[in-house]
């Protein structure tokens, strides 16, 4: 179970976290929508301490912290609770599909290699990629990167997995098969937090849709009540800018 | 009597290969010294650590803006007059000192050009999977940048193979402290010079050879 309470974080002058309020249960999958420069991807960014957040207590399963008074222990037990995939893939260049995956089991998890190959071939099988394994990130499609990212994330076995905008850096046609992984993954109630722009993933595939704006959770709810029947008129707004047939 | 005396250069090389020891020892020296002393310059520079980044600086401004024939002569004939104790001193120990002060300079840049060149995702991949800063240089950084770093860190490592011949103006007989007393012997400079020129140029090209089958192997994973 993940919990956020009154996370805050600002960059300069400009507040871009204020005071964030948010419940994840195990295997719920949210989906975080709104205007660029809202503050979305820097919410997945602070709960894996990339970004430092500036107040507010993070719960992350059996750890629980004051963001202020995180130690550096504390930091590197947040990031092995929480998994990233980045929006432009992030792999290891110098690794093999393979290795980018076992890294972290080898490295963090000080699993011996032959252990954490298995295991990352056991994931390789579950993302497709199984002939891919010995390939360089540098030989394969934006679609396969995007894949081994994610099984990167997988192999974590984290509380959740954070997706930050998985297919916007992706040629269109690469962008089915990313999001056919993360539906197969919801499918196995993995734990997720995705910030997207995919609004039939979000409809489809939510349990609960998030709708930020300036930084402040505005609406949430189940897709087909947010969708159908949204209370805010930011909400309204945005979603008639993205959504042509949404209700008027 | 022919443009060429063949039978003196031949009769020179044997005479001249036995110098090459020494020259490739003082290069061989020189280069691990220098690296070592560049890497710990280039991590200052990149973690930008107070004080030590600004000593830096001008480490590397006096290094590279002197020429490295007037650091020798100041190491070799120069210190011993204000530090008594450097009298000890020889022209080996001297040539060693100066190229690794002076390449040191130049491959601290590029080792740290290298260093930040990584992309910086990479680094933020390696962090949110729980990785210390430690554990995230040595394996994923530091590989990445060394691909970077090799071709230019060769290119000075031959550079400083051929620099090694100013070590004859401090006294030391090596390969070209050697050309120069058998020329001075037989009179027979243009022969003594461009046999001893040969030489080095081999000694290049085969470092060279070496440089792109290290460069091929290091670029296997980027190969499309």
């Amino acid at each position: 179970m993940i919990k956020v309470h009154q996370l805050v974080k600002r960059f300069g002058d400009s507040t871009v976290l204020d005071g964030i309020d948010l419940e994840i249960e195990r295997g719920e999958i949210i989906v975080v929508i709104g205007p660029s420069g809202t503050g979305k991807s820097t919410l997945l960014r602070c709960l894996n301490f990339l970004e430092r957040p500036d107040a507010g207590r993070l719960t992350l399963g059996d750890l629980e912290v004051d963001v202020i008074r995180a130690s550096r222990a504390d930091i590197l037990a947040a990031r092995r609770r929480t998994a990233f995939v980045f929006q432009n893939y992030a792999l290891f260049a110098n690794k093999t599909a393979l290795e980018n995956i076992a890294e972290g089991l080898i490295v963090v998890n000080r699993w011996p290699r032959e252990k954490a190959h298995a295991r990352a071939r056991e994931i390789l099988e579950r993302i497709g990629l199984a002939d891919k394994a010995d390939a360089y990130p540098a030989s394969l499609s934006g679609g396969q990167q995007q894949r081994v990212g994610i099984g990167r994330a997988m192999a974590a076995q984290a509380e959740v997995i954070l997706f930050d905008e998985p297919t916007s850096s992706l040629d269109p046609e690469w962008v089915e098969e990313v999001l056919g992984l993360m539906k197969q993954l919801a499918a196995e109630r993995q734990t997720m937090l995705v910030v997207t722009h995919e609004m039939a993933f979000a409809r489809d595939v939510a349990d609960r849709v998030v709708f930020m704006e300036g930084g402040r959770i505005v609406e949430q709810g189940p897709p087909s009540r947010l969708f159908q029947a949204p209370e805010d008129p930011r909400t309204r707004d945005f979603l008639r800018k993205v959504l042509p047939d949404a209700p008027a | 009597m022919s443009v060429l005396d063949l039978d003196y250069m031949l009769g020179l090389v044997p005479i001249l290969l036995s110098y090459l020891p020494l020259t490739l020892a003082m290069a061989a020296a020189g280069m691990v010294l220098a690296l070592a002393l560049a890497c710990g310059l280039a991590v200052i520079r990149v973690l930008k650590i107070p004080g030590l980044n600004a000593a830096t600086l001008l480490f590397i401004s006096f290094f590279r803006g002197t020429p490295l024939l007037v650091q020798l002569f100041l190491f070799y004939y120069g210190l011993p007059q204000v530090l008594s104790f450097l009298t000890q001193i020889g022209g080996i120990t001297a040539t060693i000192m100066g190229l690794t002060l002076h390449f040191s300079a130049y491959m601290a840049e590029s080792i740290r050009a290298a260093i930040v060149g990584v992309d910086r995702s990479q680094t933020e991949a390696a962090l949110s999977i729980g990785m210390t800063n430690g554990q995230l240089m040595r394996r994923i950084v530091l590989p990445q940048a060394t691909r970077v770093a090799v071709p230019t860190l060769m290119n000075y490592f031959i550079d400083m193979i051929k620099a090694t011949s100013l070590a004859f103006t401090l006294g030391v007989t090596e390969l070209m402290g050697a050309t120069q007393k058998e020329a001075a012997g037989s009179f027979l400079y243009f022969e003594a010079f461009i046999t001893v020129a040969v030489i080095y140029w081999g000694i290049v090209e085969l470092l060279a050879w070496c440089q792109r089958r290290l460069e091929h192997r290091l670029n296997e994973a980027y190969r499309r």
